[in-house]
This record gives C-alpha cells, structure tokens and sequence, in this order.
C-alpha cells in the first residue's frame, strides 16, 4: 500500500509543544509510507487541496492526517480524500492536538507520543478496507418532546411544512412556563395573550398529534426511523369523550389540593383542569387526593358528568410512534431556595419565589390579579427583590448564569409599582445581566421611571419583625450593611436542569453536562444538534435561555428536521457489525449482548442457523465483537485485525 | 484502662475553658458521666493557636494543633472531643493540612512525631447529637425544663464554614433545638441563631460587639426568653460577661441569662446546679433556676441554689 502522512501544525496549537517537521521525518521511515509533509492548517481548503494534490502525484492508496480529534474534522477529511477518488474509510487519523499537544508541555515526550499514534494509524491504515455506505428510507414524520414554548414553536414550524407531528407533554396541558408567567420582558406582553393562540393552533393543526400527561418510556431505531414508546399516565377521565366543561371540578368535594400551575399558592380540586386556556381542555383525576381512589368511595365527578367520561378503571397505556427525528425540548426546573438557610423560604411565608409572584401578579392567579401577601392577604408596600438565588452560587452547586432573573425582576419590579402606585421596591443584585435587544434600557427604565432601589450586594439574613420581615444585606457600593423592612420578599431562584432531564437522556442516548442540561453538538457552531444524528434540542432543554431564544431554537431545531427530511432516503454508515458465516458456531451470544437488537438469527439451507446483522439497526458498538469466541462476528473498520495491528506497532 | 463507661472518648478542653468558660468544661465533665461517656483528656496538651498562629501561618496553627492530634492518635483513638468551636476549627484546620498533599510534609517535619491523621475532631454539641443521640439525652432527663424559654445561639463556628464544619446546616441549624425541645424547654423560632457576636472585637471595637451582640440579646428578649443557650466560650463572654457593658450602650436593661448548652442539660439531669458552675455565670441566673425549681414538679433532693 502507498500511504501519505500529514502531519497539522494546527496554526501553533500542535507545533507549540510537539515537533511536527520530526513526526514527519520519523514515520518517513515506515514500510509503505511514500510522502509525509506538514501542514499550518490542514483542514483549510488549500490544506486540504494539498492532500488532494498529493494522493494524485504519489498515487497514495491510504491516508492518514495527524491533527486534531476525529471527533472534529474525520468527515472534512474524509470528503477531501474520497474527492481525490480514494474510498473515505481508506483514510485515518491520528489525534496529536486534544490527546498530546494541549495535555502536556513536554515537547520531548509529546513528539514522541504523537510519532507513536501516528505509527499506529499507518498500521491499522494497512489493514483498512473500502467501506460503502447502503440507504435507508426516512420516516418522515417528527416527535416533538416538551410542549413549552419552545416545543410548541417547533411543533408547528414543521406542522406548517407539512409534516406528522407527534408532541408529547409531561404535564396535562402544553403551554409550559410561559403559561404560568404573567407578563413578558420588554414588552410587558401579556403571557398567556401571546401564547394561547399558539397553543389553539397546536390543538387545530390535524397533522399535530398531542399525547399530553404522557412520558417517553423507550428510545429504538436511529435517524430517520426511531421507534418510541410513549406512556400515556391514566387520567381516569375519557378524553375523547370529556368536553371540558368543568361540572366535574365545581362539583367535586376534594378542596385541599395544592395547585401545581398556582405554584402552591391556592387548592384545586382533585379532578381539574390546571387552567382556564388549558390545551387540551380536559379534566384529570388527581389519584392522591381523590376521595374515590383513596377512601373507595364518593364518584359524584362520574354521577355529574354530562359526557359520562369518567373512567375509574383508566390504566396508563403505552403507544408506539415511529418517527424519523426527535426535537427535544424539555425545559426546566426551578432552584429550590431552601438550600439558602438564611433567607427562610418555606419558613417565613411571605419569602416567595419569583415563579409563585409571577402567579400572584397573574389575573388567572391565586388573588385574582390583586398584590397580596401569602400569610395574611395584606397588600405590600414594601417589596425587595433578591437576585441570584441558586445562580452564579458555587456553594450551592449551582456555578452559571440563570441569564433570566435580572430582566424578570425589572419587569416584576414595574408591575409592582403599576397595581400598588404607592409602593416601594428594592432589588438587591451582584451584576446586572441585561444583554439584549431593549432589555438594558428595560432595566434603567425600572430604575429611573419607576424608582426601583437597586442595591449592590448579597442579602445575608433574613428575620421577621412584627408581621414585616428585615432584609439585612450589604451595599457594596456604599461599602456598609443595609437593613430594609419588607412586606414581601421575592427570591429570583435560578434555573435548573428538568426533573427526569437525565434519565431521559439516557433513554435517547444524548449527553448532557454536570447540571443535568443537554449537550449540543458544538456549543457554536451546532446548538441545536447533539450527538446523536436525528435528534435536535430546542429551550432551555440545552441550557438557560430566555423566551426568544427559545422560540429561535424551536425554529431552528424544526429547520434541521426539515433539512433532513428534505432528502428521501439517508446513508447509514458502514462501520457496522458483519459476520463471517463460516466461523459462526451459533452459539448466540452476540444476540444477548447486542443492546440494539441488531442481531438475528438467519436459517440457511438444511436448517443450520447463523448470525445476522441488522445493519439499519446496529449501532457499531462492538458488543458482540468483543463476546464472540471464535471472532466470526467483525466490527468493520476496527476489527480485532486493525486493533492488534495498531498494539502490535505501539508495542513494536 | 478498665473502666464501667460504655465509650471512651479524648477530651481537648482548649485554654478558654480553664478560664472565662471554666463552667462549660465543669458541665461537661458533668452531664458525659450521666450519660455514661468516659472522657479522656489528652496528656500534656498544649494550646490550639487560636487566631493568632492561623493568621500569621496556617502551617504553624496545623503544628500546634497536630500536636494535640498526635497525642490522641497515639493513645488509640479515633475521634477527639473540644467544647470550643475555636479549637475545634484549629483541630480541623490541622487535618486538612495533613490531607493536603503539597503540606502534609512540611507538617510532618516540623511535628517530629507519628501522625496518620486518622483522627476525626467534633464539638461538644456535634459528639452529643451524632454519638450520644438525642433520644439518649432525653432518655436522662429527670427534671424537664418545662415552662422555661430558651432561645439557642450556635454562633459563627459551630456549623461553618460548612466544609470544614461537616455539621448540621449551615444557615438554619436545628441540633441545640433539638436538645433543647428533648430537655423540655419551649424553644422558639430564633433568627439570629447564626448571626455573629462580634468575636474578639470586644477587645478592640466595642461599639462593634454593642451592636451585634446588643441586637442578639434583644432578639432574645422579644421572644420572651429566659435563657439563651450557647456552645462557644467567645459568644458566651460576649452575650453574658458584657451584657452590663452593652445595656449600657443600648441603653436597654437585659437581665438574660446565658447558660452553656451543657449546664442546661445538667440541670435537666438533676445534676446540682453548682457542679455545673451556675454561679459562675456574670448575668445572674438566680431568677431561671427560682423559676425552673418551682416548675419541677419532682424537685431533686436539694433545691437548686447557688452562691
């Protein structure tokens, strides 16, 4: 075989601490290795150009560049070497910047290091087959998970283009967060004004499919045919029958139900409708708190409905959709601020949480609209603000920027000034995180117009006095303490991953970072793709993001589906699973081990049986690779002929 | 050592309590023999440093501290046992010097002596809630403190900085609650718990301690104490031995008395009131143990009087 190395300099990423003109020179030396060069930036065009140029004038059959991690630039080179009329897998590549330039700087020992890696490319090159793709056909219908604003968006963006969607929601209704908000910033847009008709679209569209109170049970199947099992959570009430009309809720005896959507500030009852805008509109039985499920008797919800939909022996039920692309848009959680002792939430009850001041702002909320305080329903004159709660706090585990909370606290600030003209408020803040299209001057407005106090520092204590409570913290500008009596305080918690965000992502087989949000292909340059080909991430899912950057994302993700729906059929990658029948003693061990159900068993004539890959299916982890005993199963492009030649040169 | 205790413990009693805080080491000698824990003080102990070496060289505060550790560990135990949150920080301090692989040499030098730093250091309180256990405690209540209202100080150290504390929570700590509910007192809500005394700065800035210990005491009384318990010789000196200094500077009569949580619990056990060092205490507390002896209904066989 005629091989090519080149070795990147990657501008001086590389050739800072590792001697790139003597890994050339070095593997020079290797059998069958007929040109080496250097290159500044290989994978630039003329970079690439270059190899292009060479695999023409020294008719190299392999090539091997030794640059950054396959992970970033295996497909550019790739392309340029199948451009050059090689087959793409008759390349490889050694990883000398993440695995040895950027990890030590001893340049001795790196050159060293990156002559070996690239000793061993060249070993396994020698053993490197032409690999051919084969082509599937795309399911060209699209799974949209969380029915937030930015799952909705993406819902109906690839609604309108005409395709089968399937969105799935956790919670009785869609609508997310934004449904509980109360207004928006800048804008100081009523929420649920804005976000209603998107939610009736989703409703209308014939080609939305909804599930709601309904969770992903199980991923299978890869991009452009996945098959997912949805739960739908029994909601003891026939939804095709229920008209939501509210009989049921009025009528039912169980009062003293905390009300999820009011953020626990008022009850509902145990069937309900979370709220009045909800999408769909039907009634659910709260298991728990129903007098029917825990004392075996009362059914007056069933004895008034006009529909006769109630449906006490309701199962959860499991369904399966096939889809050729999943948009993940889960959402978030917010931080719980009992972590912070000092600041008494849960303990003093007029210590709320912004979420829960949003709903007691909201006219659909816990006071009808009308400012009061939780404990005695007194209206506040004096109302402090406390930024950064479970954000920017690495003594909490909670070291990032929420991004959020700055602006909602102005826009929160502003409302409270506009139902209580007479009122006073404070916000004590560490920075103010206001970057964006109108939302700085948003802020100076709260400060200037309304004349919100803002004061520079962290608050350390909060105590009652009489029925007020004292904000003791520090002004930092003024370098002293500062003592504000308050009527009620609200704690701006910051944003965390989604309850069940982990174990979803498990199920899908997509990474996520020590917060629990998802991981994005590229943080630049690939936001809304993660590593697993077909599946998208939209909303705060992927990481904090205000209510356009959702929205964005939605488009954008849904733009992604229909860039690969576009096409009708999608390659599969050869580097997959093969069996040599010969060897095979059907001893069916790769079929247990195979975590994809990619492996079956085939009849040949006479009855014999032999293994069989699915090759749509399989994954190419290597499992069976690695089980087989007689080694009949081969995983191609890293067989244990390629593997032990890349050991034997290292070892060499 | 043959002895009829259940567990042994090493005792570090730190400087503080053969002085200002004579009291807190006298009830707690006192209540661990009720509660059947042998307290071995460590031999030749020296002082832990105190703020003075950690703040002129934390290596030199490890080594004095490690020293009292050695000794310990050469003795076969596990675990150390201070009243004081001061000493118990120093201890402290001493072990995560030795778990610090960049000190640990420097430490072991200037020691010149055996030290594994196996050892574990706890409070007074900390030892009494996770070893002892409250159920325990409460099992040995003869005469509760029904009917007497007692507010608990933990101070700045006892539960911080939570990574070296390793106790209880930081902000809102519950355990001198807990031992007081099980000795029967009325335990109110007390938000300044946690909040600081002024430490040292009684020496130097008094307007400092007035304020801060001034609003502290004042807490206090407006919830109706009789009583504000405290682990920490410093918060004690400064709540109790100038609380005529910042009567003065609040001009605000207080009258609280400001036990150690031990004595209370001594006085809970029917241990007699001058064992554990009542009269030693500058804010007369006459008027609490009058009130706690005639709200006993079983009364121990001497009435508890003092001076």
């Amino acid at each position: 075989m005629r091989i090519g190395v080149f070795v990147c300099q990657c501008g001086t990423n590389i050739a800072s601490t590792v001697d790139t003109e003597r890994v050339a020179q070095e593997v020079k030396k290797l059998p069958d290795v007929v040109y080496t060069t250097t290159y500044m930036y290989t994978c630039s065009e003329p970079g690439q150009q270059e190899i292009q140029r060479a695999i023409e004038e020294h008719n190299l059959q392999g090539v091997v560049v030794a640059a950054c991690s396959p992970r970033m630039h295996e497909p550019t080179f790739r392309r340029a070497v199948e451009k050059a009329g090689l087959n793409r897998y008759m390349f490889e590549m050694a990883n000398i910047r993440e695995h040895v330039s950027w990890v030590s700087n001893d340049r001795e020992a790196n050159t060293k290091k990156a002559i070996e890696l690239v000793r061993m490319a060249v070993a396994k090159l020698r053993f490197n087959q032409p690999l051919f793709p084969s082509r599937v056909a795309i399911n060209k219908r699209v799974m949209v998970i969380g029915g937030g604003v930015a799952g909705i968006q993406a819902a109906l963006d690839c609604a309108d283009a005409g395709l089968d969607v399937v969105l799935v929601e956790r919670r009785t209704s869609i609508g997310g967060k934004m449904a509980q908000l109360d207004k928006t910033f800048p804008t100081i847009d009523c929420s649920s004004c804005i976000l209603g008709p998107k939610m009736v679209d989703v409703a209308q569209k014939e080609n939305i499919t909804l599930h709601a109170y309904s969770e992903i049970e199980s991923v299978s199947g890869y991009v452009g045919n996945f098959a997912v099992r949805v739960r739908k959570k029994a909601t003891y009430v026939d939804w095709k029958a229920c008209t939501g009309c509210g009989v049921c809720m009025e009528k039912c005896p169980s009062r003293k139900v905390p009300d999820e959507f009011n953020e626990g500030l008022s009850f509902t009852r145990a069937i309900n409708i979370p709220f009045p805008q909800a999408i769909p509109k039907k009634a659910t039985i709260n298991r728990s708190y129903c007098i029917y499920f825990t004392k075996g008797k009362c059914g007056i919800c069933a004895k008034v409905c006009p529909a006769k939909a109630i449906r006490y022996d309701m199962t959860d039920e499991v369904v399966t959709e096939e889809v050729g692309a999943i948009i993940v848009a889960t959402g978030y959680d917010l931080f719980d601020p009992s972590a912070y002792g000092e600041y008494g939430a849960g303990q003093y009850r007029d210590v709320i949480t912004g979420i829960q001041y949003e709903r007691i702002l909201s006219a659909s909320g816990p006071f009808g609209g009308h400012i009061k305080r939780p404990s005695d329903g007194r209206e506040p004159k004096d109302v402090v603000f406390i930024a950064c709660v479970g954000s920017r706090d690495a003594s909490v585990g909670r070291p990032y920027c929420s991004g959020v909370c700055c602006m909602y606290i102005a826009k929160q600030a502003i409302l409270t000034k506009d139902h209580i003209p007479n009122s006073r408020s404070y916000v004590f803040y560490m920075d103010i995180r206001s970057p964006a299209k109108n939302y700085d001057e948003f802020v100076r407005r709260a400060q200037e117009e309304y004349g919100v106090q803002y004061i520079r520092g962290r608050v350390g204590k909060i105590y009652p006095r009489g029925d007020r409570l004292v904000v003791q913290g520090m002004d930092t500008l003024l370098g002293i303490q500062v003592e504000v009596e308050a009527d009620l305080v609200v704690l701006a918690t910051g944003i965390e991953a989604s309850r069940g965000a982990r174990e979803l992502a498990e199920k899908l087989h997509i990474s996520y970072d020590q917060y629990g949000f998802f991981m994005e292909n590229h943080p630049k340059l690939r936001p809304v793709e993660t590593n697993t080909a077909g599946i998208y991430l939209a909303g705060v899912c992927q990481g904090p993001k205000d209510i356009p950057a959702s929205v964005a994302q939605g488009s954008a993700a849904a733009a992604k589906v229909l860039a690969l729906f576009a096409r009708d059929t999608i390659e599969t990658s050869p580097q997959v699973a093969s069996v040599t029948e010969r060897a095979c003693i059907a001893c069916g061990k790769c079929i247990e081990v195979c975590p994809y159900g990619a492996i079956r068993w085939k009849e040949l004539k006479g009855g014999v049986r032999k293994a069989e890959v699915i090759t749509t299916v399989c994954q190419g982890c290597g499992l069976c690779n690695a089980t087989c005993p007689p080694k009949a199963i081969q995983l191609q492009h890293a067989t244990d002929n390629q593997i032990l030649a890349e050991i034997e040169e290292l070892c060499a | 050592m043959k002895d009829n205790f259940s567990r042994t413990v090493a005792y570090y009693p730190g400087c503080s309590v053969e002085g200002t805080a004579k009291e807190f080491d006298e009830s707690t000698r006192e209540i661990f023999r009720v509660l059947n824990v042998a307290l071995r003080e460590i031999p030749d102990w020296n002082c832990c440093g105190s703020t003075p070496s950690h703040i002129y060289d934390p290596l030199l505060s490890a080594a004095i501290s490690g020293r009292n550790l050695a000794i310990a560990e050469r003795m076969g135990f596990y675990e150390v046992m201070t009243p004081c949150p001061g000493c118990l920080k120093a201890l402290k301090g001493s072990i995560e010097v030795f778990n610090n692989p960049l000190k640990r040499k420097d430490l072991l030098n200037i020691l010149d002596m055996p030290f594994y730093g196996r050892i574990k250091a706890v409070s007074v309180v900390q030892f009494l809630v996770e070893d002892v256990g409250i159920e325990e405690i409460e099992r040995c209540v003869l005469f509760p403190l029904e009917g007497i209202t007692i507010v608990p100080y933990y101070g700045c150290l006892l539960t911080r900085p939570p990574k070296s504390a390793q106790f209880d929570d930081p902000e809102q700590p519950t355990s001198l609650d807990r031992i007081l509910e099980a000795i029967g007192a009325t335990v109110p809500h007390f938000p300044f718990k946690t909040e600081c005394c002024g430490a040292t700065y009684g020496v130097v800035r008094k307007d400092i301690v007035g304020r801060l210990t001034g609003r502290i005491l004042e807490m206090a009384l407006d919830l109706g104490a009789d009583a504000i318990a405290v682990a920490c010789p410093l918060c004690q000196q400064n709540l109790d031995l100038r609380q005529e200094q910042i009567e003065r500077y609040r001009g605000r009569s207080f009258k609280i008395s400001v036990p150690y949580i031990t004595q209370l619990i001594g006085l809970s056990f029917g241990i007699d009131p001058k064992k554990l060092g009542w009269h030693r205490l500058a804010a007369d507390p006459q008027k609490l143990l009058t009130r706690f002896d005639k709200l006993s209904k079983k009364r121990p066989t001497e009435p508890p009087t003092i001076r």
